[in-house]
């Protein structure tokens, strides 16, 4: 599935008469963010925030701005990126519904244009625009995050059903989602990356068990899963079973396009604006600081480079300069840029990072800086992305591995070693 | 670099590249360190003839360029000049010939701006002074007004080119404020003396004004205008600078990653290690980066938008300095051979280091992008 960057003339709406349209829409029934973080928006807290942004979405469609760049067919308006990239700067300052944007529109729907059955695109693709199912991905699991085709998780055939079996984390806000794609084992007796299959999984059901994982700074977005002979119907295999891995590349691809900012089913692309603003208020008490302006100077540079870096990149995978695997850079680049601004944000802050009143925002920066590593760490760790890289944009040899070429049952796995070394 | 040539900017980097390649390989690069002069001036001239000189300069003054972007031409043209360390004194040339193009008087235009453009004469741009800031407030040259004309007297510090230079566009201050003046270099109480530099044939030098005289008539733009021009010319700079250092940055990571592929130790290549491998990758991220903000830059100068001024330093400061520190690793992972006179590694590091403390340093441009943000 390709989305074209710009539209032949006459085929769709004008680009200026679209965007006059949206603008009209948009300043009537869309709230400004004012303040407020635009992951959030004005929600009050979890659960509202899954509401909010149902009904945003929900106005979205009824309006014919859902979906921009999605087939027609399947409930989406057909249309090529740059209109896309119009309504993105149209909503800049307004609340959108950042719940659907990452892993649903960009990471999941694109997938399941990629692989999906009909019956799949019409059902899944349709309800996910018209704001009534979020989606996760059940993807890592407790025994490793970076080797996803090493997954343990099971399914094995009963009948009409495959019974899942096993465990899945880190997955974001798996409580409020409605359905999940899953990566599981389905084939032992093949190598690791020939028998796994991608399942469709209603998230709130019996069998599946979800807890929350307390994160360093207190929040609980992340998720661990268990599965206990959950029936998932065959037809519910996305692509054919035992080619989980074409599908969990393609996944990945989309996913690295949506981390890139390239992905062209994005609201917004993911910015490190709110981040920097901090910063930049926090300037404003030591402007007169001459170590202060080296570091809003190096952040603002830092920042301005890595918006840069991704339209580059974007441009290059389009246009076949660079592999798709190029992906990799931008986010790369976005983990190394978060963990510098973080440790740029406390050494402006000073002791307010540690020690805060009531109500000073310095205090989130010292939490923030807790968790610095969480963006070099989740959608694949930056050491993954430095393999890739490498290996697939320098084509440097490619690691050793001892479990590419047997049967995954013999294969040393962190299930088959024993926890006590003794 | 830039990923969106036409047809036209094509051949001019390919004609640019071509020229290069034959006339001014690396070894000729060595050969002219120890010159009187690190470049050759008919040499200059057959580059003049290929468009080195003329792309800022308007259509009605005797310049142009083909695309009509002649400054997303010129940094083509920088960036083929830093894969190939190349002579020549394309930065001050440059910024003067469109100096004198934007601001020049009728006659200045005349006298001076054929022979720039076809490579007969050079311009130097005496603007930093030493120990001072690179921008207008660190301007202390002193324009003193006399009957009918001015006295200048003062020291610029250091001036690329300035050796070599027949024209001289000089900054001063004075009762009216920041000023430009043409002076040849030949005019009484100019002092030149060649400074010992780091970059084998990109030379610089120290001028002493004492006591010279210029006519009212050798002003260049408004009397007191010249804080507008100093930032175009800055602009112009930065974005020349960072289109040599990304050429030269691209080229020593071509090489050291086919070094990579080609040397072996411990019975395997240097590039099936993984703590090398990952090295490559955050030099192909700040390389990329380097090469994409320099591409914003300068569409932004070209195109005279309003956050050019910003994004022209924030260029400077990013690629000033990424790209010294991408080549010492690409020195280090030679090893002992990237510190020797024999490798060419250390021709580029010198163009690079020389770009990086020249025009304003990271530190300066990064203070003044804070300040451009508060």
């Amino acid at each position: 599935m390709t989305v074209v960057a710009t539209a032949p003339e006459g085929l769709y709406e004008d680009l200026d008469v679209f965007r006059a349209r949206a603008i009209r829409w948009v300043e009537a029934n869309l709230e400004p963010l004012g303040s407020a973080d635009p992951s959030v928006g004005h929600a009050t807290d979890d659960t509202d925030q899954v509401v909010r942004a149902k009904a945003i979405q929900r106005k979205l469609w009824d309006a014919g701005f859902a979906g921009l760049c999605y087939p027609v067919e399947y409930g989406g308006q057909g249309l090529p990126a740059d209109y896309q990239n119009a309504f993105i700067e149209i909503t800049r300052g307004y609340e959108l519904p950042m719940l659907f944007n990452t892993p649903t529109f960009t990471i999941i729907l694109p997938t399941i244009l990629d692989f999906g059955t009909e019956e799949q695109k019409q059902r899944f693709i349709r309800a996910a625009l018209r704001g009534e199912e979020l989606w996760v991905q059940f993807l890592s699991e407790p025994s490793g995050g970076s080797d996803l085709a090493g997954a343990l998780t099971r399914a094995d055939r009963d009948g009409d059903v495959f019974l899942l079996n096993g465990s899945k984390i880190w997955s974001t806000y798996a409580w409020r989602s409605d359905y999940a794609l899953c990566v599981c084992r389905t084939d032992w007796d093949v190598p690791k990356h020939r028998g796994l299959s991608v399942l469709i999984v209603k998230v709130h059901q019996p069998g599946i068990t979800i807890t929350q994982i307390k994160h360093v700074d207190g929040t609980e977005e992340f998720c661990q899963e268990f599965f206990d002979d959950v029936p998932i119907p065959v037809e519910d295999v996305l692509g054919q079973v035992n080619d989980g891995w074409n599908v969990a590349s393609r996944l990945l691809l989309h996913e690295r396009a949506a981390v890139s900012g390239s992905s062209p089913y994005a609201m917004r692309p993911r910015t490190t604006r709110h981040e920097s603003d901090q910063i930049g208020a926090l300037l404003l008490s030591g402007a007169d600081d001459r170590q202060a302006r080296q570091l809003i100077g190096e952040a603002r540079v830092l920042t301005r480079v890595h918006s840069a870096l991704v339209g580059r990149i974007g441009t290059s995978i389009r246009t076949s300069r660079l592999p798709a695997e190029a992906g990799s850079i931008p986010r790369l680049s976005n983990g190394m840029l978060r963990v510098r601004l973080a440790t740029i944000a406390i050494e402006i802050a000073g002791t307010r990072a540690v020690a805060w009143q009531e109500g000073d925002p310095a205090g989130n920066l010292g939490v923030a800086y807790l968790g610095r590593q969480g963006v070099c760490l989740g959608g694949g760790t930056t050491e993954i992305a430095r393999n890739i890289i490498s290996e697939r944009v320098l084509g440097m040899p490619r690691e050793p591995a001892d479990d590419r070429a047997r049967p995954f049952r013999e294969v040393r796995t962190n299930a088959s070693v024993p926890r006590n070394r003794a | 670099m830039d990923l969106e040539l036409t047809s036209d900017q094509e051949l001019l980097r390919d004609t640019t590249r071509g020229f290069l390649t034959d006339s001014m390989p690396l070894s000729a690069v060595r050969g002219l360190a120890e010159a009187p002069s690190g470049f050759d001036r008919e040499w200059w001239k057959k580059g003049a003839d290929l468009g080195w000189t003329s792309l800022l300069v308007s259509e009605a003054r005797g310049g142009g360029s083909i695309s009509g972007d002649g400054l997303r031409d010129l940094a083509l043209v920088a960036e083929e000049m830093g894969a190939m360390v190349s002579p020549g004194p394309l930065i001050p040339t440059n910024v003067v010939a469109q100096t004198l193009s934007v601001e020049g008087s009728g006659d200045q235009a005349e006298r001076v701006l054929p022979s720039l453009l076809s490579g007969d004469a050079i311009a130097a741009w005496c603007i930093a002074e030493p120990g001072r800031p690179f921008d207008p407030t660190g301007v202390t040259l002193l324009a003193e007004p006399e009957r009918d004309g001015f006295v200048l007297d003062g020291v610029k510090l250091p001036v690329e080119a300035g050796g070599e230079a027949d024209w001289l566009l000089v900054t001063a201050t004075g009762p009216d404020g920041l000023s430009q003046f043409l002076v040849p270099s030949s005019a009484p109480g100019v002092h030149v003396t060649e400074l010992r530099g780091l970059d084998l044939v990109r030379r610089n030098a120290a001028i002493r004004f004492e006591g010279v005289r210029v006519a009212a008539s050798d002003v260049v733009g408004e009397l007191g205008g010249a804080a507008p021009s100093f930032e175009r010319q800055l602009q112009t700079a930065l974005v020349l600078q960072c289109a040599e250092i990304v050429g030269a940055a691209a080229r020593v990571f071509e090489f050291t990653v086919q070094y990579a592929f080609d040397r072996s130790s411990f019975g395997r290549a240097l590039a099936s290690y993984q703590a090398l491998k990952h090295r490559f990758a955050d030099m192909l991220l700040w390389l990329e980066s380097a090469q994409a903000i320099t591409v914003d830059a300068t569409n932004a100068v070209q195109a005279g938008a309003p956050d050019a001024t910003e994004v022209a330093r924030i260029a400077k400061a990013y690629v000033g300095e990424r790209c010294p520190e991408l080549i010492q690793d690409c020195v280090q992972l030679h090893g002992g051979i990237g510190v020797t006179w024999e490798h060419d590694l250390h021709l580029y590091l010198r163009r690079v280091v020389l770009h990086r403390q020249t025009y304003g340093d990271p530190t300066e441009h990064r203070d003044r992008v804070a300040m451009l943000a508060s």
